[in-house]
């Protein structure tokens, strides 16, 4: 459903490419992990497919397919349409990606105002379905709450009820759960699984810790300086990681009882 | 109810300070207010005699705590030079400055916000400087410049009021609020531009925040993210420099009273100085700081009805 075609992304302030031609494809239904350390051109990758980079600061070439439709070169209006319609998007940190003046229950149905002609009170009534769905209990309460007054964890689900509300064909999280503490890092996959396995919808899980993306994804790619490195099956690259700096990744992993067994 | 008792206190104790300031400034600068009343020919035995009768013989801080008692029984003095209660004298004069305050804070509210908004589309484009340098003028033209164009244009060449002849506010308060809007129009300029300045560059910083980037993310288009969005939450440091703004009118209000001879309390405030006539200046002092305290709290009330951040602890 999203394919990605010798993707290149160069900012016009670095000498570098963020991005230099990568390809990937992630099908119907499917969780993709994509792994690196910081400046591997990971978000950068998940910034041009949700179309968010500045597109007057960088030089961008390839294709971005979703669905057959290119979205590297669409106009800005069709990427509207695309944006929280077809593709919706987790950031990190939950506190800062809210808006902090703005009631939650109204961000969570914001998409709905924009791709939908529902009523303000069919808007309220699937906003609180899409709030149980991500299992926040009280969900009446969370509606009329601001950012500011919700925990990390609870705000998270919320963002990630704001990203579902429309059924998206793709879910794009970018380090959805770096700035939450383990339980609740492990409580977020958990929701993450189930919708996968109940909605379908398909997920590029980006993240640069290996052991949360074993978790969550079938398959795995490994970027490295603006390259892929490696890719495939999450238990093949695992166990035999063929690439140096995935072998290093994995030691990096910290365990209990020095090197980790599965 | 501890957020209103902070507030009253803070106004208490800056109404005292400025109102001793003033009084031991005037023990401190040169200057005679029996002098002041009899000139500068009188004899020593008479200015003494005069001196006494006012009190100004006493002590400094038996008087200025005699000021205060009387301050507080309601009891402002008579003015030395006019020889009418203070307030008799002030509130007329108060009126008229405050309306011309508020008709300058309407037009700037009412304008500077939207127009930093607007003034967005050009950032980083061609024309920014244009802007700019319009921007840059404003703030740098003096009101008494302004004023003396207005007076003209308006006043003499198109005759839409006649400068220095201010209409009764109470039985022609249509032709008074006419006089008071070019006044005004000068007052407004440069803070206009200041608040669209400051509002433009807290719009500029807000857009690179990251819910800006979540609200693009959920299909909304720039005006859309602008006006839902970075609006809001480009308001609370507004409102805050509305605040200062409208504290800081009365302030601009004496020179553009001069220029457009308008009977305000800016005028009275300078003539009350130069001829020593301390009941009158300690009385305009003090409001002036009642005014500069109120137009925070005010700022901060809505503040907090913005930005329910700001609630915490507080008493909402």
């Amino acid at each position: 459903m999203l394919e990605i075609r010798d993707l290149h992304v160069k900012f016009h302030n670095r000498d570098r490419e963020a991005v230099a031609g990568i390809s990937l494809t992630i099908d119907d239904g499917e969780i993709v992990g994509l792994v690196g350390e910081s400046g591997s051109g990971k978000s950068v990758t998940a910034m041009s497919i949700a179309g968010l980079l500045p597109r007057k600061q960088c030089d961008l070439s390839g294709d971005i397919l979703l669905d057959g439709e290119d979205l590297l070169h669409a106009p800005r209006s069709a990427l509207r349409q695309i944006h929280g319609r077809r593709i919706g998007v987790v950031f990190q940190e939950p506190m800062s990606a809210m808006d902090p003046l703005m009631r939650v229950g109204e961000q969570v149905g914001e998409v709905l105002r924009i791709h939908t002609g529902l009523t303000p009170a069919q808007r309220k009534k699937k906003v609180l379905e899409v709030l149980s769905a991500v299992e926040l209990a009280d969900p009446e309460g969370v509606y009329n709450k601001y950012p500011h007054e919700l925990s990390g964890g609870m705000l998270q689900r919320a963002m990630i009820a704001a990203a579902i509300v429309i059924q998206p064909s793709l879910l794009l999280l970018d380090e959805p759960t770096t700035a939450l503490d383990v339980t609740i890092q492990a409580q977020i996959l958990e929701l993450l699984k189930k919708l996968n396995a109940e909605k379908g919808i398909s997920m590029l899980f980006i993240s640069h810790n290996l052991n949360v993306v074993r978790k969550l994804c079938k398959r795995v790619a490994v970027m490295q300086r603006g390259l892929l490195v490696e890719s495939g099956d999450t238990k093949d690259v695992f166990f035999h990681p063929q690439h140096p700096y995935t072998r290093r990744l994995i030691e990096a992993i910290p365990t209990r009882h020095g090197k980790e067994t599965v | 109810m501890k957020y209103a008792l902070k507030r009253i206190l803070t106004l208490l104790v800056t109404m005292l300070l400025v109102s001793f300031l003033t009084y031991a400034a005037f023990e401190v600068i040169s200057g005679d207010p029996a002098e002041a009343i009899l000139g500068t020919e009188a004899t020593p035995e008479r200015l003494a005699a005069l001196r006494h009768e006012m009190g100004l013989d006493r002590p400094f801080l038996t008087r200025y705590i005699g000021w205060l008692t009387g301050f507080f029984s309601g009891n402002l003095g008579i003015s030395y030079r006019y020889h009418q209660p203070v307030w008799e004298l002030i509130g007329p004069k108060l009126e008229i400055t405050l309306c011309m305050c508020l008709v300058s804070f309407i037009i700037i509210a009412v304008i500077s916000v939207p127009l930093a908004i607007w003034s967005y589309r050009f950032v980083g484009g061609p024309f920014d400087w244009i802007r700019t340098a319009f921007n840059q003028l404003c703030m740098a033209v003096p009101p008494f410049f302004t004023g003396i164009l207005i007076s003209w244009l308006f006043g003499i060449v198109l005759r839409l009021f006649v400068p220095g002849d201010f209409p009764d506010l109470h039985t022609d308060f249509g032709a008074a609020l006419g006089h008071l809007f070019f006044a005004a129009i000068c007052l407004c300029i440069p803070r206009t531009a200041m608040t669209v300045r400051m509002m433009r560059s807290t719009v500029i910083g807000e857009m690179q925040k990251a819910y800006v980037r979540t609200a693009i993310s959920r299909g909304n288009d720039r005006r859309a993210v602008l006006n839902r969005h970075v609006l809001k939450n480009s308001l609370t440091s507004a409102v805050t420099f509305l605040g200062q703004t409208m504290a800081e009118l009365i302030g601009g209000s004496v020179v553009v009273e001069q220029v457009f001879g308008i009977p305000g309390l800016g005028r009275l405030l300078v003539a009350s100085i130069s001829t020593r006539d301390y009941p009158v200046v300690q009385t305009v002092v003090v409001i002036l700081a009642f005014w500069v305290v109120l137009a925070g709290t005010v700022a901060d009330l809505v503040n907090q009805r913005i930005d329910p951040r700001l609630r915490l602890g507080g008493d909402a």
